[in-house]
């Protein structure tokens, strides 16, 4: 809690010796240590790599797995939803509308499941040796980048093969520069700042495991990402909206098939998104002090 | 002048008895309520002693509130000083863990500031991190950066690493492959390498082989002989840490009752763990210790017949009078002889039956431990009954003790003490040759 004093503790030194750590019961809001995120940036590499390599170690065909699940799913999709439900996707090829849903989605998904179980999971690290907790969930985001970069070269084949056949689609070629980087951030981050806020909520009371397990999912259909925003009803149009991840996945279809980009949305979803970045790590600095005690 | 690199002021720690649930969720937002307020923690006055048998009373009791929360340390203060090795003994759940941990800073104090100097690695366990399916190369730099090292460190000492954990040849397996020593080696090695100024060690020794462990205890005297580097080191191995500490502190239920020099407080330590008890009796059947395969009635060390006290020329007769309820089992029952340093000096065990063949009912065995096989000093019994010499039906440790009194036998006049655990008759030859 913010005390009385003014300026970090330290001031109040009896002596005038300098140390190079001091450790309270309770530390000021604003004191982050995020300098010692900065020490540590190795481990942050080193813990991308094992998450990377571990994965596909003993499997013959290697990284080539990541391009199964999101394939299959997109077959999937396409069988159910649009030969079979016959839901509209703007005109467009349905493989190619559903894999610019998925790819991005998964993204998302996966670094919200994985940040949210961040104390659970790496308790037996956490209870042994210490370094700056937001290293984990950081290097998730950053690992799953790698396989969004997979995902993303599958639909990329997909997005030209259409395009030199002549689909009717409508590219926005600088948008497809410029906005691709800045849509994979906002997910990084979104996904980031959920995801540790639910970790710190997980630690003592696991209660939210359970809601982010299945609500992932239904999340998904409270997403345009198996159908276009544009067959939204109006009065469910502000439910949809109010979705931080619709306007992005919008506005990432939009770039590479045509279509208008939500502008306003997507600056909202940007202040959602930081709003749930500085509360996130507001939260997550005040658990990683004595989580340890009731995980 | 004053080189003090960690000084603890008043630190306390409380944790909460009991399962995490809505109970725990009324006292968070009770807490939380109180620190919006600007107000202490509400169940620091409440907090008791870390004393099981007063926790043993306080489940029993109809108002829990006040009780489920104790103190796992109780304004502990102490100053280290550059160079120093600091032990930190107590028994089993005296704190000292909790201790190391908020000096490492996996967790923190509830109360309390600790200061530090200079950069700080623990070593709370080996190998933390360390990925099965990852090959040794790629943990050790795993390892090395879990524990804080920079990646060009672990490359500048990766050839080092690896030659003083002996595994060249499987540096590139899964260390899922290596056998358990193999692995430990691996881990301890990154560990070794680690230079901060200040290392925190928690009873990570006691993992491995006996030669292993030299290794350890090596290692850490010379960084403890280094002189500019500061070592807090948590061990039950009281001759390590009378011969690697140059100060040592005392805890006993989460507070501090002794800091000093490692001598005194270590036979302080051992003194309260031992008995000098040499005979104990349960006459009650309900308080004995037992179990539904064997109950303790009454077990003593005693000189022989003819001797008052026990000596060197004596020995001492061990008796232990018990029931066992096994039909038809295999039991033994076994004896540690612990010197007063810590050190099993050896064991000696009695098959009662061993084809299957025990008669359930009251025995009573003697082990009558010879003259002139201990040296003199106090001892103290560990007692363990099992069956099939494999499982533990039921342990006693320290359940009675004895001190031999010197003799001079063999010695001419001189009664002094001598060294060593034994002391055995040796016949000498002596032969005039010219």
């Amino acid at each position: 809690m913010p005390s009385k004093e003014k300026g970090p503790a330290i001031g109040q030194e009896p002596n005038p010796e300098t140390w190079d750590l001091v450790i309270h019961p309770t530390a000021p809001w604003w004191d982050l240590h995020l300098r010692d995120v900065w020490q540590y940036r190795d481990l942050m590499w080193m813990f991308v790599r094992r998450d990377f390599v571990s994965v596909y170690k003993q499997t013959v065909l290697g990284p080539v797995w990541f391009f199964v699940q999101p394939l299959l799913t997109t077959a999937m999709f396409t069988l159910i939803f649009s030969n079979v439900a016959k839901l509209p996707t703007d005109g467009l090829p349905p493989m190619l509308f559903y894999l610019a849903g998925v790819t991005p989605w998964n993204y998302f998904a996966t670094c919200l499941t994985k940040t949210s179980s961040t104390f659970v999971t790496n308790a037996h690290i956490f209870g042994k040796v210490y370094f700056p907790r937001l290293i984990t969930p950081l290097s998730i985001v950053i690992s799953n980048l790698i396989q969004f970069g997979i995902q993303f070269l599958l639909f990329f084949g997909f997005f030209l093969f259409y395009w030199l056949k002549g689909a009717p689609m409508n590219p926005n070629w600088i948008g497809i520069v410029v906005l691709t980087p800045l849509l994979l951030g906002l997910m990084a981050l979104l996904g980031l700042g959920s995801g540790i806020i639910i970790s710190s909520l997980t630690t003592k009371y696991r209660d939210f495991t359970f809601l982010v397990a299945f609500g992932i999912q239904l999340a998904m259909y409270a997403t345009p990402v198996i159908y276009p925003a544009s067959l939204v009803p109006e009065k469910y149009r502000f439910w949809i909206d109010l979705n931080p991840m619709s306007p992005v996945i919008e506005a990432f279809r939009a770039t590479y098939l045509g279509g208008p980009i939500p502008w306003t949305s997507l600056a909202i979803a940007t202040a959602v998104t930081l709003l749930s970045l500085v509360v996130g790590i507001l939260v997550f600095k005040r658990v990683e002090r004595d989580f340890m005690d009731t995980v | 002048m004053s080189d003090t690199v960690i000084s603890v002021e008043n630190i306390s720690k409380i944790y909460r008895l009991g399962e995490v649930g809505t109970g725990s969720l009324a006292h968070d937002v009770n807490r939380w309520w109180h620190r919006l307020r600007g107000k202490d923690d509400p169940y620091l006055k409440v907090g008791q002693v870390n004393d099981r048998t007063q926790v043993a009373k306080a489940t029993n009791s109809k108002k829990k509130n006040a009780e489920d929360w104790v103190y796992a340390l109780k304004d502990i203060s102490f100053e280290v000083k550059r160079g120093e090795v600091l032990g930190i003994i107590g028994q089993n759940g005296a704190g000292k863990s909790t201790l190391l941990k908020i000096l490492s800073r996996v967790t923190t104090q509830t109360t309390g500031h600790i200061r530090l100097k200079g950069r700080v690695a623990s070593l709370l366990e080996v190998g933390t991190g360390f990925h099965s399916e990852l090959t040794g190369r790629e943990n050790l730099y795993l390892n090395g950066a879990i524990l804080g090292m920079r990646k060009r460190e672990i490359i500048r000492k990766f050839d080092e690493i690896v030659d003083f954990s002996g595994c060249e040849r499987y540096i590139d397996t899964p260390v899922k492959r290596y056998s358990s020593g193999m692995y430990v080696r691996l881990a301890f090695a990154v560990a070794a390498f680690l230079e901060p100024e200040i290392l925190i060690v928690d009873e990570v020794l006691a993992v491995g082989d006996a030669s292993f462990q030299r290794k350890c205890l090596g290692k850490m005297k010379s960084v403890a002989e280094s002189g500019d580097r500061t070592v807090l080191f948590v061990s039950h191995n009281m001759s390590a840490v009378k011969s690697l500490c140059t100060t040592a502190i005392y805890l006993d239920n989460g507070q501090l009752t002794g800091s000093g020099a490692p001598g005194p407080l270590v036979d302080q330590y051992l003194q309260n763990k031992t008995t000098n008890q040499n005979s104990v009796e349960w006459p009650n059947e309900s308080t004995a210790p037992g179990n539904e395969s064997v109950r303790l009635h009454r077990v003593s060390a005693k000189p022989p017949t003819g001797f008052e006290i026990p000596n060197i020329d004596s020995g001492v007769d061990i008796e232990i009078l018990f029931t066992h309820f096994l039909n038809g089992a295999n039991l033994d029952v076994t004896l540690y002889i612990i010197s007063n340093s810590g050190d099993v000096v050896f064991e000696t065990g009695i098959l009662v039956s061993c084809e299957n063949d025990s008669v359930p009912g009251k025995y009573l065995v003697t082990a009558p431990l010879p003259s002139h096989l201990l040296n003199c000093g106090k001892y103290h019994i560990n007692l363990v009954f099992g069956q099939d010499q494999r499982h533990v039906l039921l342990k006693h440790d320290a359940v009675v003790g004895f001190e031999l009194e010197n003799t001079n036998t063999g010695r001419g006049r001189n009664m002094h003490p001598t060294p060593g655990v034994i002391r055995p008759m040796i016949h000498w030859r002596i032969k005039r040759k010219s």
